[in-house]
């Protein structure tokens, strides 16, 4: 019996519920769900924009709705979703840059991850400053 | 091959995520958490003749319009990437629905900005 | 004082079946290996091989980690089979199963038909800007100009980066971590002028603008190559391209 190539039948495994397979993927879904956080904080602050425009009666209301206890409770969890891709982000940030050497040794990911903490705490102090300097 | 668009969105998605990373901790701590619970001054918040001279000023004008723009930028753009990650298409009506999100968002800022005077 | 550790006498392994011939979808199969504290993955599937089941399919070759082949998922992880040691895997089972988001040829066998492609597609070779004699001599180079490029280098083409990568899996269209970190190891290269001729393949939905640094790749790299940086920084570099055409454009035409 003359031998011949057997019938290619490749077989494609279904991609469904792949981020469940891996924690690592799990955290990958957590960091990009931030970007939710993002957009309703956005959406906020649009809000507070559009009600200044509008008079301040509106100004005044849209003050009182971020003094409820249901937007306090949003805001913590929209600043610990920003906490998160801060800190997601400054951790991917290396993986963009090309390699810099400095003298003869490669500048490392990790010094680069500090940089951008540093950097935000800089900026975290600044944007406290200028508003405590602004409201008092 | 053809050549991606993607970069045009994939910078605003980078400059709204840098900026994110360093302001947005501070930023929802200090207006949605610090300020409303009296704790930057115990005085009842601060009038709408004040918070109209900052929006009046082209730094303020222009430090809200970069900063909650480029938010929303940011978040549509990843928002349309983890749907594609769902397995939901990133097709032309994605892509409307996400980036013509942050158009519109972006729009009704500029124009209350405008609105606002000088 | 510390004890020996008890070692178990046999484990188990479980490895996804597929034949083509007969079977609809794969399944799972259950063998049981004699235990040895120095046994790597791949000689686990080799004593299987030779002792239970010859008809158990699988690509090996060098056992030293160089040549690529083993690449497989041991429990849920791309590892090579070669590098994977049983002893760090018990008390079993041991769960054997293709390389993640290739079609499945034969059991660990997969079909890898589209990465060569790919590879091709990235102009793998250096490209001179001038043709050079042998009478030239040779082409020198700084320790500096080497560090640029020589992790790039040691990709050996084992697959794991797609199989850890869920855009390739997505989308099988997605150029990939290998082959673009083989084309960042070009273009890295002070002896290469083709960066022109491959922007293409990085400018191209399918290029860098597939990967949405996820980084699994980099991290089950089992040589280092780190191609969650090539690709990522060359977003930079499609980006300025794509933004500095119409400059170059006008350049052109004038």
């Amino acid at each position: 019996m003359k031998p011949g190539p057997a019938a290619r039948r490749p077989y494609v495994r279904p991609m469904t519920g792949w981020w469940r397979r891996d924690p690592y993927f799990v955290r990958y879904m957590v960091r990009e769900a931030t970007a939710v956080a993002v957009a309703v904080y956005a959406v906020i602050l649009t809000a507070g924009v559009v009600s200044l425009a509008r008079g301040e009666a509106a100004w005044d209301h849209w003050l009182a709705a971020l003094r409820t206890p249901a937007s306090i409770a949003l805001h913590v969890v929209l600043l610990v979703a920003m906490v998160i891709h801060a800190k997601s982000w400054f951790e991917i940030m290396p993986k963009t840059m090309p390699m810099i050497l400095v003298g003869h040794r490669r500048l490392q990911a990790k010094t680069i991850t500090r940089v951008g903490w540093a950097a935000a705490a800089i900026a975290s102090l600044l944007v406290t400053w200028l508003a405590w300097r602004w409201w008092t | 091959m053809k050549r991606s668009h993607a970069p045009i969105f994939w910078l605003m998605f980078g400059a709204g995520g840098m900026l994110a990373a360093l302001f947005g901790p501070a930023l929802v701590f200090l207006t949605g958490i610090a300020v409303p619970l009296g704790w930057l001054h115990p005085s009842p918040l601060r009038g709408y003749a004040q918070a109209l001279a900052l929006m009046h000023s082209v730094p303020g004008k222009g430090a809200a319009l970069i900063v909650i723009a480029l938010f929303a930028w940011h978040a549509a753009h990843r928002i349309l990437h983890s749907l594609h990650d769902l397995g939901v298409h990133a097709g032309l009506a994605a892509k409307l629905a996400c980036y013509g999100s942050a158009t519109a968002l972006t729009l009704v800022l500029l124009s209350s900005l405008l609105w606002l005077g000088f | 004082m510390t004890e020996a550790r008890a070692w178990p006498e046999q484990v188990e392994i479980d490895v996804l079946r597929y034949r083509p011939e007969t079977d609809d979808h794969p399944v799972w199969q259950r063998y049981t290996v004699p235990f040895d504290v120095d046994m790597s993955v791949l000689q686990a599937l080799q004593h299987i091989k030779d002792e239970d089941d010859g008809t158990l399919s699988f690509r090996w070759s060098c056992r030293m980690a160089i040549c690529g082949s083993c690449g497989m998922m041991i429990n849920g992880n791309p590892a090579l089979s070669c590098k994977t040691f049983v002893r760090d895997l018990l008390p079993g089972p041991v769960r054997i199963e293709a390389l993640a988001h290739f079609p499945i040829e034969r059991d660990l066998v997969v079909a890898i038909d589209g990465f060569v492609k790919k590879l091709e597609s990235v102009k793998p070779y250096l490209i001179p800007e001038h043709p050079r004699a042998l009478s030239d001599g040779e082409r020198l180079q700084t320790p500096e100009q080497l560090e640029h490029f020589e992790q790039f280098s040691s990709c050996i083409n084992c697959l794991l980066c797609y199989a850890a990568c869920p855009q390739f899996g997505l989308d099988p269209e997605f150029t990939g971590p290998g082959a673009l970190a083989l084309l960042h190891r070009y273009n890295a290269d002070s002896r290469d002028a083709g960066r022109a001729q491959r922007m293409a393949v990085l400018n191209a939905e399918q290029g860098v603008w597939s990967c949405t640094a996820v980084g699994y790749c980099s991290v089950v790299c089992p040589k280092g190559v780190d191609p969650a940086n090539a690709v990522n920084q060359n977003k930079v570099n499609s980006a300025v391209d794509y933004f500095l055409r119409f400059v170059t454009n006008r350049r052109e035409q004038s």
